[in-house]
């Protein structure tokens, strides 16, 4: 059980790394991509100011 | 070959030959002061891994449904791509100290001359450790890179011939000069990498969640720049902040 939960947890940090507000902002950008395309609105738009917010607030974190 | 399978080409031989020069240095160092035949060993085994860890993950990832592949791989992408450029803008604003491959092959050289005789069966088992660590942990990424840019575009044999065009052309610079390549401006590499990655996984993912990008794949043609150009206007940001250059984490 233990080795499962280092493996997920190494798995984890490989890919997320230390900054695990960028990737939540990421899922939740994604999410509301996907709500406002399955309502029929045009959702592309969401995205780009999204990413370039995310980094912006992820330097702003790490430059503190 | 299209535009999209360039982009592929060139993000996945940029990350690859970034990787390649730190996993040169590593294995440079313990071959040079301990034995070249175990970090040989070590190197041919980690790129064994990779290759089973390639080959076995990348079907089963095409197999998946189109949307669902996109909306997975482009989140991935993009958690992955804002890590590299994250990194890459603070390194450009002064930020974080720029990767050294000198004094990592000068601390890494003394290291293995400090470990004791670890010879078993004829193989230096420091140095074939050693290598096949570096090798893997190095290319760890580049196969994460590898699969999902060529699992999303069903173009994993191109993505695999790009990774291997660009070890070959670090250890052909290696074995030229026979020492670190130290002088290759590994962050301006490093910050392509963040933009193309955060640029195909923001198109990506967009795509797979279901919104339709205007103009389809030529989006890309503006996406790229324009997440290059944010890239670069936060280097500007950072540098002309004096208060933040004061403290960094080195572990970041």
């Amino acid at each position: 059980m233990s080795s499962i939960v280092s493996a997920a947890l190494a798995v984890w940090q490989f890919v997320v790394g230390d900054d695990w507000v960028t990737a939540i902002g990421v899922v939740v950008a994604l999410g509301l991509t996907a709500l406002i395309a399955a309502a029929g609105g045009a959702a592309w738009w969401v995205m780009p100011p999204a990413v370039i917010a995310l980094l912006a607030l992820s330097l702003r974190r790490a430059a503190r | 070959m299209t535009g999209t399978d360039l982009g592929l080409a060139i993000a996945v031989f940029l990350a690859c030959a970034v990787e390649a020069i730190e996993a040169l240095t590593i294995v440079l160092a313990v071959g040079v002061t301990r034995s070249w035949s175990s970090a040989f060993y070590g190197v041919g085994a980690a790129v064994g891994v990779l290759a089973i860890l390639v080959a076995a993950l990348g079907p089963a990832l095409t197999s998946l449904p189109i949307n669902a592949l996109r909306v997975l791989i482009g989140g991935l992408l993009l958690v992955f791509g804002l890590q590299w450029l994250r990194k890459a803008v603070l390194r450009a604003a002064g930020l974080k100290a720029l990767h050294d491959e000198a004094a990592m092959f000068a601390a890494e050289s003394a290291a293995a001359r400090a470990a004791g005789s670890r010879v078993r069966e004829g193989i230096d088992g420091y140095s074939f450790a050693i290598a096949f660590k570096g090798v893997l942990l190095e290319g760890l990424e580049v196969a994460f890179i590898v699969l999902t840019f060529g699992a999303n575009q069903h173009r994993v044999g191109l993505a695999a011939v790009a990774a291997a065009a660009a070890v070959a052309v670090v250890v052909a610079a290696g074995v030229a000069a026979r020492a670190p390549l130290a002088r290759v401006p590994e962050n301006a590499m490093k910050f392509s990498v963040g933009v193309m990655l955060t640029s195909f996984g923001t198109f990506w993912g967009a795509e797979g969640a279901g919104a339709s990008w205007p103009g389809g794949d030529a989006a890309l043609l503006v996406i790229v720049p324009g997440v290059l150009l944010a890239g670069l206007a936060m280097v500007r940001w950072l540098r002309r902040a004096p208060s933040r250059t004061a403290s960094v984490s080195e572990a970041l």
